[in-house]
């Protein structure tokens, strides 16, 4: 059973998970940086935005007999659900959380807690508890799964080549954005200093609520990559992945954008290697100890620097 | 009142000027002494079981009563600590599962109940302080998530703990009977005397509320309760005033998990039977929206707040009575909120007239969209019948747009000011209406849920101290 085959296909995997995991966690963790908050409802993004590639999908005329071409059709749920998950994003941040900015630290906690069940149960209300199917097995006969890359033991579908690819390019992208541009540089300060950032003149507000589109989008993208590839969207799927996106935001250092990056991958791995080799039950429980043992171990993660509170 | 927290005013500051504003009913009723009001409470609560021998109403007793001693251990960690504990069911949880252990046919033990609960408040304070050792560095936000994750993983275990590998013991163990649960358990058994009856357990919850409520109010009023206050308003400061800050949350972590595992023991033996899925995150918002509607920090409020959510999620069950609570609560908001009368009589006169007028308009044009039927039907029912639309076709993948485009109306009327605010409120109540009747009165169990969560959302935006709290203020 162990086989270099076996292996292989486990590290695909792997990827494919760190990838998903990778993009929630870059949301978790901008947000992070720039409010100190914890946004519990960011899994639910997720899962909305996940059921608006399936909405387009469906719009679309179904996997079995779509009206557009292959590509266009995937380019189209992705820009979807990214603008969606993106604005809902920003409809929390306004109503949810800006009211809270100054308020007790445990206020816009409860806030979260409560829009990400609200936004679960919305979910369940309009969707039903049944599991909706992407179906992407029909799409074009199956050839995002038969085709891709086949080389010895070496079997990597397209589906996931484009999961892996779409989750690079959108890495790079961001991680030009912040780096290169005004607004990253602003996002940068405020993220260092809101206060300060204010006083020179940074619309404080526009930055925040373009992280939360932006982590949003990102968390979108996530959601119609899952349905791709795994197929099931349902209700409930946010929760479990909020955590192990958030999960991998601590690993790699909460704050840190190519610090989820690397936390991402290294979850999804984590995984995928426990699912395979240890433990098909508790792989959950695995995940759980490996966010234990880094905050106990290395509490400000793999690429995060330590908060030096001035008094 | 200012919305905003004032800086630089602390709480015992904020808790004197409350008392000093408040109307004169509260200042008599503050008068009476605390001992006098908590007798006069379990008295009341005393006499349920007396006045009516409807099992299902002393039932719901007893569920209430277990509902109120969770708040109140959760409002040890959240309320007095100011630590955000979301594995707290978990605690829940182990408490009804050790006692399932203990005390059923599963391992064949047959612990009487005073042994049984003395070592599940023990095993499951200890359980807490060792979740608490890893997030005892941590900010309040990595304990929220370090807990989430705990509680998540107490459910994944007892899920899939019907093969587990023990050590020396070869092939798979059956630990927790997995999905199935583990049923027949025992009743409560102090001494020889079994408690069986309906009657029988509301009396245990109410003895047990009223003893972790004296403990707790000893507690809060001790040295360490006073310190407890210190670390929620302001950690550092109290680190710098030489209070031992871990020492202080590993201890409230530790009595929230106690009270927590007691009652689940007596839930467990009141149910005669725990499953995975009766400590999943539902009960863990069920009970954080009763702290924070009740006022966290506030020990009567809480144990108000349980009584308030839980009789009110079993009205929502039944479509009549939920459909009387929703106009209810409507109309109490609408007289408690709008000032001056003229403006509230405004309003709900042109809520009706815009009802009709708009039932009459369908009813021309689309006379199916009228003739659809309610769920349940009494007096209210009937009466709203004219007034309300109801598609006969598609009520549901209405109800659905409708819903969503209630979310949006509330949060439009959130933004604006003024008269517009008063104009707008009024489609917005019909349209929740509307909601109610062909989409929420259907849906009771969804519909609950759905409640919790915007509760907690619109207490935290419009009154975060909830009923009895102090409002919180921060210290800049």
């Amino acid at each position: 059973m162990y086989t270099w085959d076996y292996f292989v296909q486990e590290l695909v995997n792997g990827l494919t998970l760190g990838s998903v995991y990778a993009l929630i966690a870059l949301g978790y963790s901008m947000v992070y940086g720039i409010l100190k908050l914890l946004n519990f409802a960011h899994g639910e993004v997720y899962m909305i935005g996940a059921f608006i590639g399936y909405g387009v999908l469906t719009v679309s005329g179904g996997a079995v007999d779509p009206m557009f071409p292959i590509w266009l059709l995937i380019s189209f749920m992705f820009i979807a659900a990214m603008i969606g998950s993106g604005l809902l994003g920003v409809v929390i941040e306004r109503f949810a959380y800006r009211p809270l900015r100054n308020a007790p630290r445990i206020a816009p906690l409860i806030s979260a807690l409560g829009v990400s069940f609200f936004l679960q149960n919305t979910a369940l209300l309009l969707f039903s508890a049944d599991f909706r199917s992407y179906d992407t097995f029909s799409l074009d006969n199956g050839t995002l799964f038969t085709h891709g890359i086949h080389f010895g033991p070496l079997n990597i579908s397209l589906i996931r080549i484009i999961v892996i690819v779409t989750t690079a390019a959108l890495m790079v992208g961001l991680a030009l954005f912040v780096s290169r541009t005004r607004l990253g540089k602003a996002m940068r300060a405020t993220a260092y200093d809101r206060e300060a950032a204010a006083m020179m003149g940074i619309d404080v507000d526009r930055v925040i609520v373009i992280t939360f589109f932006i982590g949003s989008a990102l968390a979108g993208a996530a959601g119609v990559m899952v349905g791709l590839v795994f197929q099931r969207v349902y209700h409930f799927m946010g929760f479990v992945a909020g955590l192990k996106g958030f999960t991998a935001a601590v690993v790699g250092g909460i704050g840190s954008i190519p610090g989820a990056m690397l936390g991402g991958i290294f979850i999804g791995l984590a995984e995928a290697f426990s699912q395979g080799y240890i433990s098909t039950r508790f792989y959950d429980l695995i995940v759980f100890g490996i966010l234990i043992v880094v905050l106990i171990v290395r509490p400000t993660g793999l690429l995060g620097k330590a908060d030096i509170k001035k008094v | 009142m200012t919305d905003q927290p004032r800086i630089g005013v602390d709480s015992w500051v904020a808790e004197v000027e409350e008392r000093r504003e408040a109307g004169r009913v509260r200042q008599a009723f503050e008068r009476i002494p605390r001992s006098a009001r908590f007798g006069a409470f379990i008295a009341a609560a005393a006499v349920v079981p007396l006045l009516s021998d409807n099992e299902y109403v002393i039932r719901v007793g007893v569920d209430t009563l277990i509902f109120g001693l969770l708040a109140l251990g959760l409002n040890v960690v959240v309320g007095f600590a100011g630590l955000l504990d979301l594995g707290y069911v978990a605690f829940y949880g182990f408490g009804a599962y050790s006692f399932a252990l203990l005390s059923s046919d599963k391992f064949g033990l047959h612990w009487p109940a005073e042994a049984s609960l003395p070592v599940i408040v023990l095993a499951a304070a200890v359980t807490g302080l060792l979740l608490g050792l890893p997030s005892r560095r941590l900010l309040g936000d990595y304990l929220a998530i370090v807990t989430l994750f705990f509680g998540q993983a107490f459910v994944t275990f007892v899920t899939n703990g019907d093969r587990v590998t023990l050590l020396g013991h070869s092939g798979p163990f059956d630990l927790t009977s997995g999905p199935n649960g583990i049923s027949g358990l025992d009743p409560l058994n102090f001494f020889g005397a079994e408690v069986q009856s309906v009657q029988g357990f509301f009396y245990v919850s109410l003895i047990t509320l009223a003893v972790v409520m004296i403990v707790l109010h000893l507690a809060a009023e001790s040295r360490t309760g006073r310190a407890w206050k210190a670390l929620r308003e302001d950690p550092l400061a109290a680190e710098v005033m030489s209070i031992p800050v871990n020492r202080l949350k590993l201890l409230a972590f530790a009595f929230g998990a106690g009270v927590a595992g007691v009652t689940g023991a007596i839930s467990a033996a009141v149910d005669g039977a725990v499953f995975p899925d009766s400590y999943d995150i539902p009960i863990l918002i069920t009970v954080y929206a009763m702290v924070i509607l009740g006022g966290a920090g506030s020990l009567s409020g809480v144990v108000l707040g349980a009584i308030t959510i839980n009789v009110s999620l079993e009205v929502l069950r039944d479509a009549n009575q939920a459909r009387w609570l929703f106009y209810s609560v409507i109309l109490i908001t609408l007289v408690a909120k709008l000032r001056p009368w003229p403006k509230l009589v405004a309003v709900l006169a042109s809520l009706v007239a815009f009802g009709y007028a708009f039932h009459a308009l369908v009813a021309a044009v689309w006379p199916a969209g009228t003739r659809g039927q309610a769920a349940g039907g009494d007096v209210i029912g009937r009466a709203v019948q004219d007034w309300v639309i109801r598609p006969e076709h598609h009520a549901t993948l209405i109800g659905n747009y409708a819903f969503v485009a209630l979310i949006a109306a509330v949060l439009a009327l959130t933004l604006m000011r003024g008269v517009w605010r008063t104009v707008f409120l009024v489609p917005t109540l019909y349209l929740a209406a509307f909601v109610w009747e062909n989409r929420l009165d259907f849906e009771p169990s969804v519909t609950r849920l759905i409640i919790l969560g915007a509760l907690l959302i619109v207490l935290m935006n419009a009154r975060p101290q909830g009923l009895l709290g102090t409002a919180r203020v921060e210290i800049g």
